[in-house]
């Protein structure tokens, strides 16, 4: 009765969110306060549906209810707690709740901290968020309904794939979510933007929060789910280029690029055409991400079970909103002016040029992704598109990119001064320089590539710096005038600052463990001693233990170096028995930000010898740990007094009657 | 600078970046892709396939063999020919004989392929994607799709 409840309030759900589409937008239209003052109301009430019905499957998990068919096929009795949880989205039924949940909680939100916006404006961006609402829920209902019910019950369930049985899926998908479906608040503003005409410098000052929010969640779920699979995977890689990775990355690309335009548009008016396509064309990728992990075209990892109903109802929606915003686009552009012009040296261009490559980089991985399924669809050939590609493409694109960032905010607004820029941040190339070289002179023999990448990770993480260490004065100005100008530095100054020496710190830990990561792979029999990099690693012997679902092999190695004890590091081999399904337990250890990493393969029948592969993977940490600086660095950024207090919209500009449309500038 | 010429400039330099990127991808995409191939396929015309690729098919039941330290070596099969693969690391978790594998490398002078990366199908009713349409082509499909129960 009470999974009935769940799958009643997802249909009603789908009433509110109607309404919601509806009601407010035509509200708007007329005029009429009362409908446009529903709007909030009517998003909270599409969030609280959706919330008891998530909560009702979350219920159905955890009291493991097997006459639900999707608990039946995820779950099992003997399961964790925790991961009864999370089962509910390792599956596409749950997870797609758990997608439209976050899709309706940022529509209330825009409900709920949107009061500084113009009322008929708010109204407008919550209707086109319904919209949205209206076709995923629709699509849960027809084609993914999680409530599905089995008769009889069965007396024990299937148990979820081992691989998803980890802290990893707790944590991962929730965030990728928040950030990803996120980018759709900037997808309405600029519907809403496009057909009320209302395009301007406060219309990016209130998306811009928006988009920083998105960014810094799908920063965080992409970099945790490239952690996830580095230590769950037991392959040692970080990143594969794999679909649905890719999937993900686009968005956040593209979405990076936007943060960067609205920043003009913000200050400058200007790139105000680009801006409003790049809002578009971000949840657009956002959704094709989620057509491809969905649809089952694309061989991966990650995919989900296909259905090819599925995959047509998707690629549904997808062309109804990319074609429908595109048609609107193309519809209002034109009656657009373009806004302030600026010489091609200044902050603008500079941001510009961030533009250009990220948008460029976004559409080789796009055609890197995309290829294999065009080259099927036509000749029939199968082909794969792996890692060399996006090494050959992706990789020279960043490299200007990571050049460029530190000129930027050191050059002025309008009309900048390339030579003086260069000269404020000619410290900073000599440290980096200084550091590349410190680096080949201690690794002796480290490649070339190796080299410059170190000098211009360097480069990027002091030379992020040089907008702040400007700004203080120093080192003119005194230790006390500079600490009082520092304080009074706007959050965003220091968020930027952050963020770019994250992407540094990132690069130095691609570059090292590319260039200098050690590995091997060897049998090895108890008492065998095998040397990496220094250390020496002693396998101790095997020993079988049991966890709650499963059953463990755990290999014991010592690790050594000079003959003082490092670390006990023990990787397993694990067999979960409902599915009679092993996976791989790599042992880690982390070395101030290196780590040694084992995985284990076959044991030779009978006998307690077994195949080992372990890496030494110098600064590998780093990857991540740029990336949660530069996650830090966008909250503080989002923290900013400027982006939470609303727009001070020039009264001289604003209409009596708010809910009067504003012609384009 | 005139308002033109900035415009020129902007349009210039994006232009440029494009025409770059397109020369990287269009380079990249001649020699970086992997073709699929089936064991037929491979032997039928082993001069065309020279480069590297993708060889898909089942791991022949009793033909794993472990060799010197980590070297593995298995048959993959699809009814009508055989190919034994050499590799040298782990194979990976759900690598089992009988069931469907991807493995990538080069095909060897002496009729081998030599493999530098194998990949097993990702879970108990999941097969590479490949390997399932190439059998299905070829009227060996064993039928997994009725007990899939996703």
């Amino acid at each position: 009765m009470i999974i009935e409840l769940g799958h009643y309030a997802l249909i009603l759900a789908l009433v509110f969110a109607l309404a919601q589409t509806v009601i407010p937008f035509m509200g708007a239209r007329t005029g009429d306060a009362r409908s446009i003052a529903m709007a909030p109301n009517l998003a909270f009430a599409v969030f609280a549906s959706i919330a008891l019905s998530f909560t009702v499957l979350t219920w159905g998990y955890v009291v493991s209810d097997f006459s639900i068919l999707n608990v039946f096929e995820n779950s099992h009795s003997q399961k964790p707690l925790l991961f009864k949880i999370t089962g509910v989205w390792g599956n596409h039924e749950g997870s797609m709740l758990l997608w439209i949940l976050i899709l309706s909680l940022f529509g209330a939100l825009v409900g709920a901290f949107g009061g500084n916006l113009p009322p008929s404006l708010r109204a407008t961006v919550i209707s086109v968020q319904g919209t949205i609402s209206v076709a995923f829920i629709g699509f849960i209902l027809l084609t993914s309904n999680p409530f599905e019910r089995l008769s009889p019950a069965p007396f024990e369930g299937q148990d979820l794939n081992p691989i998803l049985q980890d802290v990893g899926l707790a944590i991962h998908p929730p965030l990728l979510y928040l950030g990803y479906v996120g980018f759709s608040v900037c997808f309405s503003f600029a519907i809403a933007a496009l057909i009320e005409g209302r395009i301007d410098a406060a219309w990016a000052r209130w998306v811009r929060p928006w988009t920083l929010a998105a960014w810094v969640f799908l920063t965080a779920g992409i970099a945790m789910g490239s952690y996830w699979a580095y230590y769950e995977l037991g392959w040692g890689g970080w990143w594969f280029w794999d679909p649905v990775e890719n999937a993900s990355f686009m968005p956040w690309l593209a979405g990076t690029a936007l943060l960067h335009s609205a920043l003009v548009m913000e200050k400058r008016e200007a790139l105000k055409i680009w801006t409003i396509l790049l809002a578009i064309l971000t949840f657009s990728l956002s959704l094709l991400g989620t057509f491809l992990v969905r649809s089952g075209v694309l061989t991966s990892v990650h995919a989900f079970a296909s259905d090819p109903t599925r995959g047509v109802v998707i690629l549904g929606i997808l062309v109804f909103f990319i074609g429908g915003a595109l048609f609107l686009f193309a519809l209002r552009s034109s009656t657009l002016s373009n806004g302030g012009m600026f010489h091609p040296i200044s902050r603008e261009g500079a941001l510009v040029l961030n533009n250009l490559l990220l948008t460029t980089a976004t559409a080789t991985v796009f055609v890197g992704t995309l290829y294999p399924l065009a080259v099927e669809a036509v000749t029939g050939e199968k082909i794969s598109v792996g890692a060399p590609y996006f090494n050959a493409t992706f990789v020279p694109l960043m490299i200007p990119l990571i050049l460029a960032i530190p000129f930027g905010p050191v050059l002025a607004w309008k009309r900048g001064d390339l030579a003086a820029a260069g000269q404020r941040l000619f410290v900073f190339a000599g440290a980096g320089l200084l550091a590349g070289l410190a680096v080949l002179y201690f690794a002796s023999g480290a490649p070339v590539f190796a080299a410059i990448g170190i000098m211009i990770g360097f480069w990027l993480v002091f030379g992020a710096f040089a907008d702040v260490w400007q700004k203080s004065g120093l080192p003119k100005a005194g230790v006390k005038t500079a600490s009082a100008r520092l304080r009074g530095l706007p959050r965003s100054v220091w968020g930027t600052a952050f963020a770019h020496a994250g992407v540094g710190v990132m690069t130095l830990g691609v570059v090292s463990v590319t260039a200098f990561e050690q590995e091997q792979v060897l049998r090895m029999s108890p008492g065998d001693v095998t040397d990496l990099s220094g250390y020496s690693v002693r396998f101790d012997g095997l020993t079988g233990q049991r966890g709650p679902n499963y059953v463990d092999d755990v290999a014991t190695f010592s690790v050594t170096r000079d003959g003082a004890p490092v670390a006990t590091i023990e990787p397993a081999k694990r067999i979960y028995t409902a599915r009679q399904q092993p996976t791989t337990e790599a042992g880690i250890h982390t070395r101030l930000f290196s780590q040694i990493y084992i995985a284990l393969g076959d044991r030779t029948e009978g006998t307690d010898e077994i195949v080992v592969r372990l890496w030494w993977k110098p600064m590998v940490t780093l990857i991540w740990f740029g990336a949660v600086i530069m996650i830090l660095a966008g909250a503080f950024s989002l923290s900013d007094r400027r982006l939470r207090v609303g727009a001070p919209v020039p009264s001289r500009k604003r209409p009596k009657r708010a809910a009067a449309p504003v012609p384009a500038e | 600078m005139t308002r033109k010429q900035k415009r020129f400039t902007v349009i210039f330099g994006a232009l440029a970046l494009l025409g770059v990127a397109v020369a990287l991808v269009l380079t990249a995409l001649s020699e970086q892709v992997t073709f699929f191939r089936t064991p037929s396929e491979l032997l039928a015309s082993p001069e065309e396939n020279a480069g590297r690729l993708r060889l898909g098919g089942l791991v022949e039941t009793g033909s794993v063999t472990q060799g010197e330290d980590s070297q593995v070596e298995f048959a993959v099969e699809d009814t009508n020919e055989r190919i034994v693969v050499r590799y040298a690391g782990i194979l990976p978790d759900l690598f089992r004989e009988g069931q469907g594998v991807v493995a990538e490398g080069r095909l060897q002078p002496d009729g081998t392929f030599l493999a530098d990366t194998v990949l097993a199908k990702h879970d108990e009713t999941y097969m590479p994607k490949e390997v399932a349409d190439s059998l299905k082509e070829q009227g060996f499909w064993q039928g997994e799709e009725g007990t899939a129960t996703q």
